[in-house]
């Protein structure tokens, strides 16, 4: 039976230290406090798991594997490496995790109408997909750069009867889509729900997020007891706003420190930390507020929020979850970042050793992956989360390497 | 003149008081300059928005104001000097409004502190329900600065009487659910609102959002203030003179329904 498990933070402020909390116009308040009260008893109705879990199993494909890429390990020549394989639920990535629990939320506080931003439409085909599987009314919100270069997954949310709204405010990209999704919802609080895509947001978005997608963590452990008998030693995922990392580490990060795996948080350094151009909040940011939550975050001295850039779409977002901030901070995992081309060696090295085309986003994963595992002795074990495949990047993969196969 | 004073004189007057928003460095520099003179004789209290990158609480009309005045360079210290040219011309009250990064890039004392020197009379801080961050909210006031914040038709009982806790000057009461912008009426419900809030608070209430014209000034004239922005802005944006939108919009204040 599945279960929601519960964590010490966020308190009841919804902040992980100083990060997150509620930086809304006061119209949403109280829909969020309306969320944050549904949330709290769905997650204790055995009916609400029951049918969560009928529907990860039976429509999103879970449990997924974890997979002993032997090839990898072996050119690494240090740990053993695991694959956690996010890439083979419906949809080719884990936020169908996210969607699908959200989505069960809308049905049982009677809104039949829901919302989402999307960058290069990950997110946004989730929400079109399970609005299509419970019959709700979808509207995606999707900056107009994004709308033109992500044509294929535009069609896709038509075809799955979702309306794709282009936005052509600001940068006209995932942070101007989010913006937009936001006025949606101040404009039609009543009757919407805004499902948001990663662990960011207003409380109690970056928790309840965490704790749909904290299905993989509770899975590796589970998976992991039953192979080595203990929990890995080493734990690596990639960061944009970081929901797929937050779901791998948060049944982890609240270990005592002795039991605790390392915890390692990819960001994308994008051209080069140095260059300006980059997604790396942690590793190059500072903290601020951005779309209801304090948080590490991309700006100028005057607070102008910089657009992120990353070869990656999905990682492409100029802030970093209020938990991972706190993460950060507190030393309970560590954070580095991958370029551009290094995250484009490990999505060729992964094709090619293991038969696996991982995402751009998981890719950054692979790379980093690729600096700390031959450190490692030949008995430890090292997870790498697989968030998604690749099949959506392949264009753009194509493009960038170009003759260079 | 303090903001009570200028709240009280419009009342003994027998309308609303009128508050003209304007986002600074819109259409230009010295374009928000002349709008500036050409708004102050109508107006009781004054609202100057700082252009930011990303506005989630407002509709179109000022997302593009405020884009258009970035672009042409507009920054803090810029809006700092156009405050201070503006307490120059007038000694209205003089409201900031900001979203909180900005005042989190700057270090909110160092930003408190200049807009206070600058001639500002307070903040209006529409993404900080003030629960969320008290030290700041005294932080502010501890300057000398007045905090205005937001109340919606959606704000529940126990939310209304948190935030007029932590308000001074007076009260932003917005008129819809959603983002600013023109309406051609406002709901029935802001007449309701402004009873809410004025059953807990002696703070004067103003609302905003939708107002467009007479007919919607009417409508908010049920209470204490009306703001109007998106509408002067798109004047702005279409080169058309403020006086008469401000003179229609002025006519509606005396026609208030009793609240």
């Amino acid at each position: 039976m599945l279960r929601l498990p519960d964590f010490p933070l966020p308190d009841a402020r919804g902040r992980f230290g100083p990060y997150g909390g509620r930086y809304v116009p006061e119209t949403l308040i109280p829909a969020l406090e309306e969320v944050e009260a549904a949330y709290k008893e769905a997650k204790k109705d055995p009916a609400f798991l029951a049918e969560l879990d009928h529907y990860l199993k039976t429509f999103a494909g879970r449990p997924t594997p974890l997979f002993h890429a032997r090839r990898l390990s072996q050119y690494w020549g240090g740990a053993q490496v695991y694959l956690k394989r996010e890439d083979l639920l419906h949809t080719g990535a884990h936020k169908i995790n996210n969607t699908l629990g959200q989505a069960l939320l809308a049905k049982r506080m009677g809104k039949r109408r829901v919302i989402a931003e999307t960058g290069a439409g990950q997110h946004g085909v989730s929400v079109a997909t399970v609005a299509a599987l419970f019959g709700m009314e979808c509207v995606v919100y999707m900056g107009e750069e994004d709308v033109r270069r992500q044509a294929l997954n535009v069609f896709r949310m038509k075809l799955l009867g979702a309306e794709v709204r282009p936005v052509a405010a600001g940068s006209r990209t995932l942070k101007d889509a989010t913006n937009e999704a936001i006025r949606d919802w101040l404009t039609h609080v009543r009757t919407t729900f805004y499902i948001l895509g990663s662990v960011v947001g207003p409380h109690p978005y970056p928790m309840m997020v965490r704790e749909f997608q904290s299905v993989i963590g509770e899975e590796v452990k589970a998976q992991s007891l039953e192979l080595f008998g203990r929990y890995p030693d080493a734990l690596i995922a990639a960061v944009g706003g970081g929901s797929n990392a937050i779901g791998l580490f948060a049944p982890f990060a609240y270990l005592p420190e002795g039991e605790r795996p390392r915890l390692i948080g990819v960001e994308a350094a994008g051209e080069g930390l140095s260059t300006g151009r980059h997604a790396a909040s942690i590793g190059a940011g500072k903290r601020g507020v951005l779309h209801g939550s304090y948080m590490y975050l991309l700006y100028d001295h005057d607070g102008q929020i910089t657009p992120a850039h990353s070869v990656s779409a999905g990682l492409d977002y100029p802030g970093v979850g209020p938990e991972h901030s706190y993460y950060a901070d507190q030393g309970i995992a560590e954070y580095a970042a991958v370029t551009d081309e290094e995250a484009l060696e490990g999505f060729k090295l992964l094709a090619r050793l293991e038969g696996i085309i991982p995402a751009l986003e998981s890719a950054h994963a692979i790379a980093h992956a690729a600096k700390v595992v031959p450190e490692m002795d030949k008995d430890q074990v090292v997870v790498i989360n697989l968030s998604g495949r690749g099949d959506k990047d392949v264009t753009e993969a194509m493009r960038l390497l170009g003759g260079e196969l | 003149m303090t903001t009570r004073e200028a709240f009280l004189r419009a009342k003994a007057e027998g309308r609303a008081a009128l508050i003209p928003y304007l986002t600074a460095g819109f259409p230009s520099r010295e374009g928000f300059l002349e709008a500036m003179r050409e708004v102050l004789p109508y107006a009781d209290l004054l609202e100057i928005g700082l252009p930011y990158s990303d506005p989630l609480g407002d509709g179109p009309v000022i997302q593009r104001a405020s884009e258009v005045a970035l672009k042409k360079g507009m920054s803090v210290q810029g809006v700092l000097e156009l405050v201070r040219e503006v307490r120059a011309l007038t000694p209205k009250p003089l409201f900031l409004m900001t979203y909180l990064n900005p005042v989190l890039a700057w270090g909110p004392e160092r930003f408190f502190s200049l807009f206070k020197q600058a001639g500002a009379t307070g903040l209006i801080l529409p993404d900080l329900p003030p629960d969320e961050d008290p030290a700041l909210v005294r932080l502010a006031q501890e300057i000398g600065l007045e905090t205005v914040f937001l109340l919606a038709p959606t704000s529940t009982e126990g939310r209304i009487e948190t935030v007029v806790r932590y308000a001074t000057g007076f009260i932003y009461a917005v008129s819809v659910t959603g983002v600013t912008g023109e309406r051609e009426r406002l709901p029935e419900e802001v007449r309701d609102l402004v009873r809410r809030i004025r059953a807990k608070t002696p703070l004067p209430v103003a609302v905003g959002f939708g107002v467009s014209g007479r007919e919607t000034a009417a409508q908010a004239a049920v209470a204490d203030g009306v703001v109007v922005g998106s509408a002067l802005i798109r004047a702005l944006e279409a080169g058309r003179p403020l006086a008469p939108l401000l003179e229609e919009v002025r006519q509606g204040l005396f026609q208030k329904e009793p609240a």
